[in-house]
């Protein structure tokens, strides 16, 4: 099993003539993504790396029975683009666009929020079921099937988890990448629920960052429905001084919230093993492993 | 984007909301002519950051020639390194109680909160921290806006915390109804993320005015306020240039990078990706170093733009050793390596890089690193400490 995307995913692309839409939809097709379909509005008919485009989501959702959304379109039209996908029924979208106009976000998720999609992003590296299906533009070869669920923040610090968790022989359930902007379709504590249910995932990497109070978030739903997979959280941002925002649109310390120093310890008190380092989280994946391992007496 | 405080009153008069008769003052003679026409005014530096009041950059004038000595005063003030580039002058106010009426964006509830309190004219952030039960609060839908009804509630629980005010919350709430909408509204319209009326002022007439104001737009959607853009960069650069901003940070915004400069450090920083780029100042200091800068060359960067990031880098003459963290995905490799070792060429870099290169095309980046004389670090801590270390022999030697 898995979470939010498996071998069953039908995906369509919304953008996937543009220059980054068909690189990465070919990825995605070389990884062993069922792509379906694309949307362009004005381009129905046509035809782009071997599935049929659409003028709408809806016409390529009736004809094709996608279940699934990949929005890689410009940020002007990343709103409504959302909007469009939660209109025409799909289950699932991932919006992996960066600068989208805040506002536009806030509209985009009361109407999402309206409806059973699920949104992942926007201004996210996207999600990964290895050997299985991924929506996004993870690299390719970094995942490996496994037992670790990953939710991150930042999508370098993914790819990095992911990388190390595979190169140790863990590898990983699912990998979701939340994204770096103030307003998420999907925040830690709505991606948590999905690991807690599914029993291929023995553990869990929460890859934070300074900004918000997701993290925090996260910490009071680990206490408060007694999460029981342990979970090896890392926070970057230490060194980011309040004020200014770094890099991510969502990363910034403002008034006396968003502090890394905050957020690693309100985990710390939920239970959350906190690693120092990316070759820490490893590590301590393996320790927390070892000893669920033992506990069970497998 | 945060506007000045008389481009905020402009949106806000018309919006429909009252503010006080005031003229804007580039120069002495020009705050001595409002003063002739408006009578006692209060004569405000137009500055993008808090504080002016305890700096010194507001006065009253009852005379134009009073308004002419104190507007030159404030017009040669810097404050906290912004040059006074114009003064607002207004008329006062007989101010009966100061109210807060505010506009934020809320992350946790991923929409707009719109925050009333009766205990206006300190900063809301303290009034948070020390007596939150003074700030009443409402989230209104996105796109119908607050209602009148909504409004009056939160008129009510806000003013239950000023008994001085009891008799009057009826009158009151009615009239806070079309400001709050209004500002709501406005805030919408220019994509602010912040939009404060601090203070709100209750006259002895009993008008409600905006004393002050306080607009910032969302950076993402600044494409759609164009105007605003410039109109705004045109304020703040006088004819020497200077903005008040970092001078490295306009740099880099010049040069298209995304760079927070940190005085006082003494290794640059260069990663792939903003999670890993704040990690690597993580790891330095970590390591016992000061990082300079946190600069983050995006997906997918070519050689070129490596370049340029390197070259930001070093303008800082501070900047003692570089540490360039690169973990490929979209962004490859081999790409940087050349980069790398094209600027140090053709820029002449003298100062030690280390370089961590995984990912994409690793093996090949590390191949043309080696060949140039670069070692590659194979761990990002590991790299870290390589480089903190060559600061401080560079320092002892």
């Amino acid at each position: 099993m898995a979470i939010l995307v498996d071998r069953s995913t039908r995906v369509i692309v919304q953008g996937i003539t543009g220059r980054e839409g068909s690189f990465h939809t070919a990825q995605m097709q070389a990884f062993g993504t069922s792509v379906v379909a694309g949307v362009v509005p004005g381009r129905g008919g046509a035809e782009a790396l071997g599935v049929p485009v659409f003028d709408t989501v809806a016409d390529a959702v009736e004809r094709t029975g996608a279940d699934a959304s990949f929005i890689i379109v410009p940020p002007p039209f990343a709103g409504d683009a959302i909007m469009e996908a939660a209109a025409a029924g799909v289950r699932l979208a991932v919006c992996v666009t960066e600068g989208i106009p805040v506002l536009d976000m806030v509209r985009a998720h009361a109407f999402v929020e309206a409806t059973p999609m699920r949104l992942i992003g926007p201004n996210c590296p996207g999600v990964m079921t290895p050997g299985q299906c991924k929506i996004g533009f993870i690299p390719n070869h970094v995942g490996r099937p496994g037992r670790v669920g990953v939710v991150a923040r930042s999508g370098t610090l993914t790819y990095e988890v992911i990388q190390g968790l595979s190169d140790a022989g863990y590898g990983e359930s699912t990998a979701v990448g939340i994204g770096g902007d103030p307003v998420l379709g999907s925040t830690f504590v709505e991606i948590l629920p999905l690991f807690a249910a599914d029993p291929r995932t023995e553990a869990v990497v929460l890859v934070g960052e300074i900004g918000g109070s997701d993290e925090e978030a996260a910490a009071a739903w680990i206490r408060t429905t007694g999460f029981d997979k342990p979970v090896v959280a890392f926070i970057s941002g230490r060194t980011a001084p309040p004020g200014k925002r770094m890099g991510h649109a969502g990363a910034i310390i403002s008034g006396t919230t968003g502090g890394a120093q905050g957020k690693v310890e309100a985990l710390r008190g939920a239970g959350a093993r906190i690693a120092a380092t990316i070759e820490d989280v490893v590590r301590q994946v393996g320790e927390a492993l070892g000893a669920a391992g033992a506990a069970v007496d497998r | 984007m945060k506007l000045l405080e008389y481009q905020a009153k402009r949106r806000f008069a018309a919006a429909g909301i009252d503010v006080p008769a005031g003229r804007l003052a580039r120069t002495p003679d020009e705050a001595a002519a409002a003063a002739s026409e408006l009578g006692r005014v209060a004569i405000k530096a137009q500055v993008p950051v808090g504080g002016r009041g305890k700096a010194g950059g507001i006065a009253l004038a009852g005379s134009p020639e009073e308004a002419r000595r104190e507007a030159a005063r404030i017009l040669a003030m810097d404050i906290h390194g912004y040059p006074v580039r114009s003064v607002w002058c207004e008329t006062g106010l007989e101010i009966a109680h100061e109210l807060y009426l505010g506009i934020t964006l809320d992350r946790d509830r991923r929409r707009l909160a719109l925050m009333l309190s009766a205990a206006g004219g300190m900063e809301i952030e303290r009034v948070a921290a020390e007596s939150p039960e003074k700030i009443a609060k409402l989230w209104p839908d996105a796109v119908a806006g607050p209602q009148a009804f909504q409004v009056r509630r939160l008129a009510f629980a806000a003013l239950a915390q000023a008994p001085e005010l009891e008799e009057s919350r009826g009158t009151l709430a009615a009239a806070l109804v079309p400001v709050a909408q209004s500002l709501f509204r406005l805030a919408v319209s220019l994509d602010a993320v912040t939009c404060e009326i601090n203070p709100l002022a209750l006259t002895v007439a009993g008008r409600l005015v905006a004393a002050d104001g306080k607009l910032e737009v969302d950076e993402n959607a600044e494409y759609r306020h164009q105007d605003l853009a410039h109109e705004l960069a045109a304020d703040l650069r006088g004819e020497d240039g200077r903005t008040g901003d970092d001078a490295f940070e306009a740099e880099a915004k010049r040069r298209g990078l995304t760079y927070v400069h940190l005085p006082g450090g003494d290794i640059g920083c260069m990663g792939n990706g903003a999670g890993l780029a704040m990690n690597t100042l993580d790891l330095i200091q970590q390591a016992g170093g000061r990082p300079n800068n946190f600069l983050d060359i995006g997906g997918g960067a070519g050689a070129d733009k490596v370049k340029r990031s390197l070259e930001m880098i070093l303008t800082d003459g501070d900047v003692k050793a570089v540490f360039i963290n690169i973990f490929g995905g979209i962004t490859r490799g081999d790409e940087v390596a050349r980069g790398i070792v094209q600027a140090r060429d053709e820029l002449g870099v003298t100062v030690p890089l280390v370089v961590r290169m995984a990912g994409t095309n690793e093996q090949e980046g590390r191949r043309i690193l080696g060949e140039a004389g670069i070692v590659p670090a194979s761990s990002a801590p590991e790299a870290a400490r390589a480089v903190v270390e060559l600061v401080r022999a560079g320092g002892a030697g």
